[in-house]
């Protein structure tokens, strides 16, 4: 591959083609040592040019997993095939694949264009071809002018975008981003998020990308796999991961949402009808999967999903009457705690189009929580 | 598409007392100043005395207790005669006698904190990269040679060497030679003798050095292309400089001065600077001149490593 700006429209159905060969192939991966297994039997496909997301809470393996890859790492089993070729045996050195630190790990005795070129002169090119390709990077991440800066010198914005220079001047076949924002204050975090997917897609280069954060998840990638004990718990992208969410777990760790036990009364081809003894009426949730009547389920409520009225809701379904106990103002968004009549409390997310004097909600109003039986989702328990 | 998250849960203002209590112990601080302790101490026991040695040594040797002249003397009630004697140092210069002992120590030590280096490197760096539980015995037992006084442990090298020691008895007793070697008595069983004896001063300076290092270094640099060797000449020695230095100027400046090592080890024609200055102190009873031989002697050792120093960024 090279570092040509090539024109990538975002082709997000690479995963759905049947005919089109994933690029890395991540096979059973298990990690154990100590009797503890921070990777448990992991399997992924990735495509070219994709921004493949791990996401995660801290400990999850998703950072093992990433070292496995990058060969720092020994799985106790499994396989990492890039473009076909199995490299599980090979040494990290000698892997097309490059990692961007964390840390940056920018060599702090040498400069950035040294710290750039170290990568290449172990390739053996001659001074040219090394000088032309750190320039090329150098250019492509807006740091020509600072070639003979120290690492110490730079910015930490400066010193994340020399550790991506670096890592892509090797032009490896897979880049990987350990947590490549975590080191950034909040508003850089954004602005370099867009910076980076910019670059990433200009390069076309396949990545993953570690992180914590499931805003800069959702934002940067093609594909979240959401990873927990060790464990793949759901690969989709954005909007699958967060809308629907295949376990009770994922719903919980993506975005704020409520949850309700309940039983399944009513099971038809188009909806389900479940009874909550934490919700007044019935819920009707236009699930399609098979789920048999009496199951235990969850069902689950994004809370920018939940509206609120002083009015009782028209419909015979999918409300409950509470009370406002809390309401946090955020600026451009206000949380409503609201304790309904079970005494369960739920969270409704509702945009301040108003100034919050004018708000039509208070403290101890009692209102009506209702939501659209589309919005709501069925999970298992 | 774009999603914004909202976390769940106010966020309160925090409480104060915490920065508070770092305020009163700011305040502390600034009444108590820390550095106080050692410029009490270097000042009293190295600069005073110092300055005692520089005045000594401007001083003519003279037959009495002490036996020195005096530099500043009140000769009449309102009169101070400051007598400066520039011979010893003029001496120093013109004697070769001197100047080759200078050399010969310089040569000497140069040698001793090479071979150190050389050994106290990829030493450090075996500790550095052991088992924890390894590592931490390898540590204790270096720090234990400390334990034994440096007058015993170079006894047992004369016993090792000597003309009728071990080496030569099983030498001999195997018929390899026909005749005892001479090991003593030559510069190099010096430096032998002050490479086994300050070997721990460099490998104790790099191993703290070395553990300092940010493991994301050497495996970024694998991750580059590198292999084993690349990676510790190009990334961990550079980034152990600081200790590696702070090693030579240590070896290199107790080597300087040491005296049991080549009293023991060496003969009538290894002179040292070291001996030398014993000679004038007890010998000679010429303490100006054993005095200006001290002062030259950190001139000429202070000055260059000052100079390193400050060259690499300490």
């Amino acid at each position: 591959m090279t570092i040509v700006p090539q024109q990538t429209k975002k082709n997000t159905e690479l995963w759905q083609n049947p005919n089109i060969k994933p690029f890395i192939q991540i096979e059973g991966i298990t990690k154990s040592y100590n009797g503890a297994v921070p990777l448990r039997d992991i399997s992924l496909s990735i495509y070219k040019g994709e921004l493949f997301s791990l996401l995660g809470r801290s400990g999850c393996g998703k950072s093992t997993l990433l070292r496995v890859l990058a060969g720092l790492e020994k799985p106790t089993s499994g396989r990492v095939l890039v473009d076909g070729i199995d490299v599980t045996s090979w040494p990290t050195y000698k892997r097309p694949i490059n990692m961007m630190f964390q840390s940056y790990a920018l060599f702090p005795h040498m400069t950035v264009y040294q710290n750039i070129a170290f990568g290449i002169k172990q390739d053996g090119l001659n001074k040219t071809e090394i000088d032309d390709r750190v320039r090329e990077v150098l250019g492509l991440v807006q740091l020509t002018g600072y070639e003979d800066r120290k690492p110490h010198q730079l910015s930490g914005g400066q010193k994340q975008r020399a550790a991506l220079a670096r890592s892509l001047a090797k032009r490896p076949k897979l880049l990987l981003l350990d947590e490549p924002l975590a080191a950034l204050d909040k508003r850089l975090r954004e602005q370099t998020q867009f910076e980076l997917v910019n670059i990433q897609e200009k390069v076309g280069i396949t990545s993953i990308l570690v992180t914590h954060d499931q805003e800069e998840a959702m934002t940067m990638s093609t594909r979240i796999a959401i990873i927990d004990e060790g464990k793949i718990r759901q690969v989709g992208v954005p909007h699958d991961i967060y809308e629907f969410p295949n376990s009770r777990y994922v719903a919980e760790f993506i975005g704020s949402i409520n949850l309700f036990e309940g039983v399944v009364v009513e099971q038809e081809l188009d909806h389900v009808l479940i009874e909550s003894s934490e919700i007044d009426c019935p819920c009707y949730s236009a699930h399609t999967g098979v789920i048999p009547i009496g199951s235990n389920v969850t069902l689950a409520i994004r809370s920018e999903k939940v509206m609120i009225s002083k009015q009782m809701p028209a419909q015979s379904q999918n409300w409950a009457q509470g009370l406002v106990k809390e309401i946090a103002y955020l600026g451009d968004v206000s949380i409503y705690y609201i304790r309904l009549n079970s005494g369960k409390v739920i969270t409704a997310t509702l945009p301040n189009l108003l100034r919050l004097s004018d708000k039509d909600f208070q403290w101890e109003d009692t209102v009506y929580v209702f939501w659209r039986s589309e919005n709501s989702l069925v999970l298992n328990s | 598409m774009k999603i914004r998250f909202i976390p769940v849960g106010l966020t309160r203002e925090r409480k104060k007392s915490k920065k508070q209590f770092w305020g009163i112990y700011k305040n502390m601080e600034n009444k108590f100043r820390p550095e106080i302790l050692p410029l009490l101490w270097i000042l009293l026991f190295f600069i005073a005395p110092l300055f005692i040695v520089l005045k000594i040594s401007f001083a003519e040797s003279i037959f009495k207790i002490p036996p020195f002249s005096e530099v500043f003397k009140m000769v009449e009630e309102h009169l101070l005669e400051i007598r400066i004697n520039l011979k010893n140092y003029v001496a120093i210069i013109h004697d070769s006698y001197y100047v080759t002992t200078f050399l010969n120590s310089v040569l000497l030590s140069i040698s001793a904190t090479l071979v150190c280096t050389l050994f106290g490197l990829p030493m450090a760096y075996g500790i550095h990269n052991a088992r924890d539980n390894i590592k931490s015995i390898l540590l204790l037992s270096l720090s234990l040679s400390f334990w034994t006084s440096i007058l015993i442990r170079i006894y047992s090298w004369m016993n090792l060497l000597s003309t009728h020691g071990i080496v030569n008895t099983l030498l001999l007793k195997s018929g390899v030679i026909d005749f005892p070697i001479q090991f003593q008595g030559n510069y190099y069983t010096i430096c032998l003798g002050m490479v086994f004896c300050y070997l721990p001063f460099m490998i104790f300076p790099i191993y703290a050095v070395l553990e300092k290092i940010d493991r994301s270094y050497i495996e970024s640099a694998y991750n580059l292309g590198c292999r084993s060797a690349k990676v510790f000449w190009a990334i961990t020695v550079p980034l152990s400089k600081e200790g590696l230095l702070t090693g030579c100027i240590l070896v290199f400046a107790t080597s300087m001065g040491e005296f049991v090592i080549p009293e023991l080890l060496g003969s009538a024609e290894t002179i040292t600077f070291g001996r030398v200055l014993w000679n004038e102190f007890f010998t000679n009873l010429d303490w100006p001149m054993a005095c200006a031989l001290s002062i030259a002697m950190m001139l000429f050792v202070i000055l260059p490593i000052f100079v390193f120093q400050k060259k690499a960024g300490l």
